[in-house]
């Protein structure tokens, strides 16, 4: 009886996966013809690397360099920026941004739910590779770019509010400029504007919109009189190296084919974050007598964050010389402008990434040549000035809608639900106050200092024990 | 008997440990701790921003000894752990009343 229900099962079981296998067959077969398996394995690799820059490179960046009692609720900040926008997209983010264009401003709804992307290439967006390994590099650049701005609210953004606006921000904001500028028929597209792996796409929204959300929700709590204080830079380091060697699948990856473009494009990244590396530190040595650590991480951030959208369209020379400014720019940024004009972005979203994506963006149009990439523009410098006026309308635009969008969406969730912690909150940390965790335990006693206090919940409740003195 | 208590520069550590063991003393208790005295603060500097850290990292080292040694481990701690500059740290001293030591009951100097 058993061996013939098994006999039947099997049988059963044969068929139900016959079925699909002969559907696929068909379009196996059709895109054999056309998927390139050197570009595909590249694209696959580097939505990978991109993947690690959020977790755990921005992660443990922005951990770092947030205070002992804050680390995990910025963490997670990065965090649930992979897991909500990793079902974002797939629904609706992705068909918003490169689905079919409605009136050059956004994508429609036909690939909701992925219907219509699979493993047939688009020859829209990458006639080498599967339609879906550009979707999932693409998600990856989703994920990171809200997960930015996080470092300008960190320490004060209650977490139900941060959840509301990955979702909203990601939607109204992200999806839209995305389609803009790199989906089909999106108008910046059309205008001639150039941004090759996301300095507006990405590192203007992101910084812009950092500015607006911490100008919204208020300085911390304590800035000024509280020294707020990096509490780990070895994870800042750490992060900045993850985020550095990331950034390859970033950039090179955005050639989206194993191929001379990406190798120029890897090349440029290369040179441009070192340049910003050492133009940072020699910045602050002149400027307050020492070359730390933290600066050479900071610098090589904002060169990365600088060459993004030059990437796939100047040569090394240029590329260092992108480098060079940024890293003085940024500086200067962070170091001598937000101190002036006293506003508390707490991790430096905008100094970097705002400051950094838009020199990269105007740089873009003053050093972009055909010589690289025939596809992209000449720059300025190459005798085609109007390349960096379409530059400097991507900007103004990118500007507009991350301080318009921001600052709409949230005061829309601040009707719901609180954007900032209390005061209490702050003080006692978010960690504890958001997640229930601390992140360090006593050396000694392997757990945290709190633990000694404390009575076992369940025995707690049941009365049964009696305090020790 | 005795109690005495210094604050050193933590890089003095391992030198006054060894110094007071081979004259004989080898119970202590060493506490990592911030403090101020005479010697001023440093500035640390995190992305252009300058704080002034005025409590510095020191070692405390407690110790109590018998009454006859107390100024051999005075001279023993201040020549060891001494540089010349500001910064080098204090030895203060307590009378105690008595020592008990938990495992066997006993009392006075046999307890230390």
């Amino acid at each position: 009886m058993k061996s013939r229900f098994l006999r039947t099962f099997a049988l059963f079981s044969t068929f139900m996966m016959t079925i699909p296998a002969l559907a696929w067959a068909d379009d196996a077969a059709q895109a054999a013809a056309t998927i390139d398996t050197g570009d595909t394995s590249w694209v696959l690799i580097s939505a990978a690397l991109v993947m690690l820059m959020t977790l755990p490179g921005l992660a443990l960046f922005y951990g770092g360099l947030s205070r002992k009692k804050n680390v995990l609720s910025t963490i997670m900040y990065s965090f649930f920026a992979m897991v909500i926008i990793s079902l974002q997209w797939p629904l609706w983010g992705y068909s918003l941004s490169f689905g079919p264009d409605i009136n050059h401003i956004i994508g429609s709804l036909d690939w909701f739910g992925l219907s219509n992307v699979g493993i047939d290439p688009n020859p829209d967006y990458g006639a080498t590779i599967p339609h879906q390994a550009f979707m999932i590099f693409q998600m990856m650049f989703a994920i990171i770019t809200p997960a930015l701005i996080s470092g300008a609210f960190a320490e004060r953004m209650r977490f139900p509010a941060f959840i509301a606006f990955l979702l909203l921000w990601a939607t109204f904001v992200y999806d839209p400029v995305a389609h803009w500028v790199w989906g089909v028929d999106g108008w910046l597209r059309n205008l001639g504007a150039l941004d090759f792996a996301g300095g507006t796409v990405v590192h203007i929204l992101s910084g812009v919109s950092g500015l607006v959300a911490c100008l919204v929700l208020g300085k911390r709590k304590g800035l000024g009189s509280e020294p707020m204080i990096p509490h780990n830079l070895p994870f800042v380091v750490l992060g900045a190296a993850l985020l550095w060697f990331g950034w390859f699948g970033f950039n090179a990856g955005s050639a989206l084919g194993a191929n001379g473009l990406a190798v120029s494009a890897f090349v440029v990244t290369h040179l441009a974050t070192a340049a910003a590396a050492f133009s940072w530190v020699v910045a602050e040595w002149l400027h307050h007598g020492k070359p730390t650590t933290l600066g050479a991480a900071s610098g090589a951030v904002a060169g990365l964050v600088a060459i993004t959208p030059a990437a796939g369209f100047v040569g090394p020379m240029p590329a260092i010389l992108i480098g060079l400014i940024s890293g003085v720019v940024c500086y200067l940024m962070v170091s001598v402008v937000k101190a002036k004009l006293r506003y508390d972005d707490a991790l430096d979203a905008f100094g970097i990434h705002g400051i950094g994506g838009t020199w990269g963006a105007i740089a873009t149009g003053l050093f972009a040549s055909t010589a690289v990439n025939p596809a992209g523009g000449d720059g300025l410098f190459f005798g085609n000035p109007e390349q960096l006026v379409n530059q400097l309308i991507a900007v103004a635009v990118t500007w507009g809608v991350a301080i318009v969008g921001t600052y709409v969406i949230l005061k829309v969730i601040n009707l719901f639900s609180k954007l900032r912690a209390t005061d209490e909150e702050q003080d006692t940390g978010l960690d504890f106050t958001q997640h229930g965790e601390d992140a360090y335990t006593d050396l000694v006693s392997g757990s945290t200092l709190a633990a000694f206090a404390a009575v076992p919940a369940a025995k707690a409740t049941a009365g049964a024990v009696k305090p020790a003195l | 008997m005795t109690k005495i208590e210094c604050i050193l520069r933590p890089g003095k550590l391992e030198n006054v440990k060894d110094a007071l063991n081979e004259y004989g003393i080898h119970g202590m208790t060493v506490t990592q701790v911030i403090g101020c005295g005479l010697q001023k603060g440093r500035t640390e500097v995190y992305r252009g921003a300058e704080y002034s850290i005025n409590l510095l990292p020191k070692i405390k080292l407690e110790m109590v000894i018998p009454d006859k040694n107390v100024s051999e481990v005075i001279r023993i701690i201040t020549d060891t752990a001494r540089t010349g500059e500001i910064g080098d740290g204090k030895i203060f001293t307590y009378k105690v009343d008595n020592a008990i030591r938990i495992r066997t009951g006993e009392t006075g100097d046999e307890a230390i």
